[in-house]
């Protein structure tokens, strides 16, 4: 395919990895420790098991899968809210689909589903709308998940519904922000973690500006990374370089698509529709301020959590559940207790285990493969 | 006083309603109408015209074709009915033909249950039912046996067809999932993906203009080809429901061996390609319906390879992978990167209903 196999060019790739090696071998730490990468965003996750980067990379670095899917992060609480909405008859209750599997306390969507909710699989916000306006009859509730990513379509589809006078549609709003996060896991006091890869698509809609803090308060360098697999690796080798040559800095890999200030339509829809909540309670990573936002009062109308009572309980995460340590990086997937033997990707315990895009699930569906050298 | 004499003959007889009500599912006349026009008509066969309660055949007259019986069901709920490359009455024969074909068996029969909703024009029913004629004789096998269901608006979307079918296994030819051993070849009978992409395409939800065809179609003829070009041939599966992907693990997992694909050398359409990469799908995945994965071993791969290319439904075969030493249960697949990934069961539903 154009545009994309210049990208996934075998040999770009070993002469990549020839530069990473060298690199490697002049940096200090990775002689008594493995040098510790975190890709922040499950997309680059996704790609790193998909096209077997890590069996490419030398063994003095680790990669460490960090907190970038939405799905993953959701607690369980959320979902449980999800379920009671969906179970109201009025209710059409649309999602997108790698959220269908993620288990409540008592079930999943999928579950719900079967039981008889009216819930249904979408692309995007715009697809709910559309249901809303073939449905005048029932209530079309949107479940917004994700980050600065697909917190913009959601903006976008609120102004339309308002500007279109459709009143039986509203969001059941989880959008969560990046920034705070990120700061929870370097406030961390169990991290080691030497360099980072920025979200390639957040930063496409907030710039490379908001990680600032990163580079100057916690001396970490980070570098926002495209998808495909020379972008990964291209990635690597800034960070890693960045370390070699003691900078701290906010580097710009995938530059064809993301700038310095982001995209500005996208972030006025945004503030003109969200404001932050006080506190947002994360899966496997406890409470983080500020981390959430939630719909402004001018477009109550709109939101699912006002519109219809939910239970929002508060559901402490299985015991037996790693996933927070799993997503800080202080223990590898297979390390986890549940790992392949209670938590699989049929009945995952954690929420790691569920999307793709999640450490666990891409571990265990494309992982586990110790041939290193791979590079013919 | 005239009595009119009772006719003995049967009279076949039509319907004249627009569209299916359940009158035509009461097992009165009006059921007898409709699968008398409908489906006796259209599928034409003489072991059909008697409506007993079962087709009845000669011992002898299998025994020919082999020495033991193959017998499959499988059922279609596929939706839209219709799509790029074939409908609900194509797939339904193909599928239960295709099972057969890839035991080694010639497939001869196929039985023909369908539930229909109330409402469904007359006119679907008619296309759908010619459909499975066409394709029945394309494959050489005849429609014999049926049943007829109608359910009220709600109990089944549109209608359902369940085929069931049977076959005689060709003398000498030994097919087993068990069978794979180290240094065995893997080969394909073309791209890969079609039918789920197409499937996918022609629901239109995504809003995406897909030219892609199903590759629906009967392989005994193509697989009749390859077990004369190969005849210790290992094992021979059509790729449908879970893709070559799912295939594979079954291989590897009965045979206890390991299998290693090579990305680059796996048939993929380049518009399957964009369509996954769009949707987030792996083409591994993706049903195909008229593609199978076959293991050869390595004296036999060329001869097989070479049969399956001579076929007009094999043009596009390729090696694609090897079984090989290591971890027993395992596909895994060199990436045109260079690296190397697990190819796993696929877990759940990739996309439902598109058989």
């Amino acid at each position: 395919m154009k545009y994309l196999d210049e990208f996934r060019d075998r040999e770009k790739a070993r002469i990549l990895i020839k530069e990473i090696e060298s690199l490697v071998a002049g940096i200090d730490i990775a002689k008594t420790r493995p040098i510790q990468i975190m890709e922040v965003c499950g997309g680059h996750t996704h790609s790193i098991f998909r096209y077997g980067i890590e069996g490419m990379l030398p063994k003095a670095i680790e990669l460490v899968h960090g907190p970038g899917c939405p799905v993953c992060v959701l607690p369980m609480g959320r979902v449980d809210d999800c379920v009671a909405i969906a179970d109201r008859p009025e209710v059409i209750f649309t999602t997108f689909g790698d959220a269908m599997r993620v288990p409540g306390s008592r079930k999943s969507l999928l579950q719900a589903k079967a039981d008889g909710a009216d819930i249904r699989m979408v692309y995007s916000p715009m697809d709910a709308l559309t249901i809303a306006r073939k449905n005048p009859d029932r209530e079309i509730v949107f479940f917004a998940i994700g980050f600065e990513t697909t917190m913009p379509s959601t903006a976008l589809t609120i102004l339309q519904a308002e500007s279109d006078g459709i009143a039986n549609f509203s969001v059941f709003c989880n959008h969560i922000t990046i920034v705070p996060t990120i700061k929870a896991i370097l406030d961390s006091p169990d991290l080691q973690l030497d360099g980072f890869l920025g979200p390639g698509h957040v930063s496409m809609v907030i710039g490379t500006s908001p990680y600032q803090f990163i580079a100057e308060f916690y001396r970490k360098p980070m570098v926002v990374a495209g998808f495909e697999p020379l972008d990964i690796l291209q990635s690597i080798w800034m960070v890693l370089k960045q370390i070699k040559e003691g900078r701290a800095e906010i580097e710009n890999q995938y530059a064809r698509v993301v700038s310095e200030a982001g995209n500005s339509p996208a972030l006025q829809a945004v503030l003109r529709v969200y404001e932050l909540r006080q506190f947002f309670e994360w899966r496997g990573l406890g409470s983080i301020d500020h981390s959430g936002i939630k719909l402004r009062d001018s477009y109550a109308h709109f939101d699912a959590e006002r519109k219809f009572a939910i239970p929002n309980a508060k559901i402490a995460d299985p015991k037996s559940c790693q996933c927070g340590e799993v997503l800080k990086g202080v223990i590898k997937p297979w390390q986890c207790k549940v790992f392949g033997s209670a938590c699989t990707p049929e009945t995952p315990v954690g929420a790691l285990m569920v999307s793709s895009e999640g450490a666990c699930a891409a571990y265990y569906q494309y992982g586990g493969v110790k041939s290193h050298g791979a590079v013919a | 006083m005239n009595i009119a004499p009772i006719v003995h003959m049967r009279r076949p007889g039509k319907v004249h309603v627009p569209a299916v009500t359940l009158a035509h599912g009461g097992g009165g006349k009006a059921m007898k109408d409709l699968i008398d026009d409908v489906f006796v008509e259209t599928f034409g066969h003489a072991l059909l015209a008697p409506l007993e309660d079962q087709a009845r055949f000669d011992l002898g007259s299998l025994a020919v074709h082999g020495d033991r019986l193959a017998f499959t069901t499988d059922s279609f709920v596929v939706d839209p009915l219709f799509f790029p490359g074939g409908d609900i009455g194509k797939l339904a024969v193909c599928g239960t033909v295709n099972d057969l074909a890839v035991g080694g068996a010639v497939p001869l029969y196929l039985s023909c249950a369908i539930i229909i909703e109330e409402g469904v024009r007359i006119e679907l029913l008619r296309k759908i039912a010619q459909s499975m004629a066409t394709t029945a004789q394309r494959a050489g096998v005849s429609i014999v046996t049926g049943d007829t269901k109608v359910v009220q608006k709600g109990a089944c979307d549109k209608l359902f067809i369940t085929t069931t079918g049977i076959g005689v296994i060709r003398r000498g030819i030994d097919l087993g999932v068990h069978k794979a051993r180290t240094g065995d070849v893997v080969l394909v009978n073309g791209l890969l993906g079609d039918h789920g992409a197409a499937i996918l395409g022609a629901r239109g939800d995504m809003a995406l203009d897909s030219p892609i065809e199903s590759d629906c179609a009967p392989l005994n003829d193509l697989v009749n080809d390859l077990v004369i070009a190969a005849p210790n041939i290992r094992f021979v599966r059509d790729a449908t429901r879970g893709g070559a992907a799912t295939v594979l693990n079954e291989i590897a997992q009965a045979s206890q061996v390991s299998i290693e694909i090579d990305e680059g050398a796996t048939p993929i359409r380049e518009q399957v390609k964009a369509f996954c990469e769009i949707l987030g799908l792996d083409p591994l995945y993706l049903a195909n319906e008229g593609k199978i994965v076959a293991i050869t071993s390595p004296t036999e791969a060329k001869a097989a390879l070479a049969a399956m290319r001579a076929h007009p439904l094999g043009g596009g075969a390729a090696i694609i992978g090897n079984v090989v030493e290591g971890e027993a249960g395992r596909v895994t697949m060199r990436t045109v990167f260079g690296g190397r990934r697990i190819v796993d069961m696929l877990v759940g539903e990739q996309l439902p209903r598109i058989c």
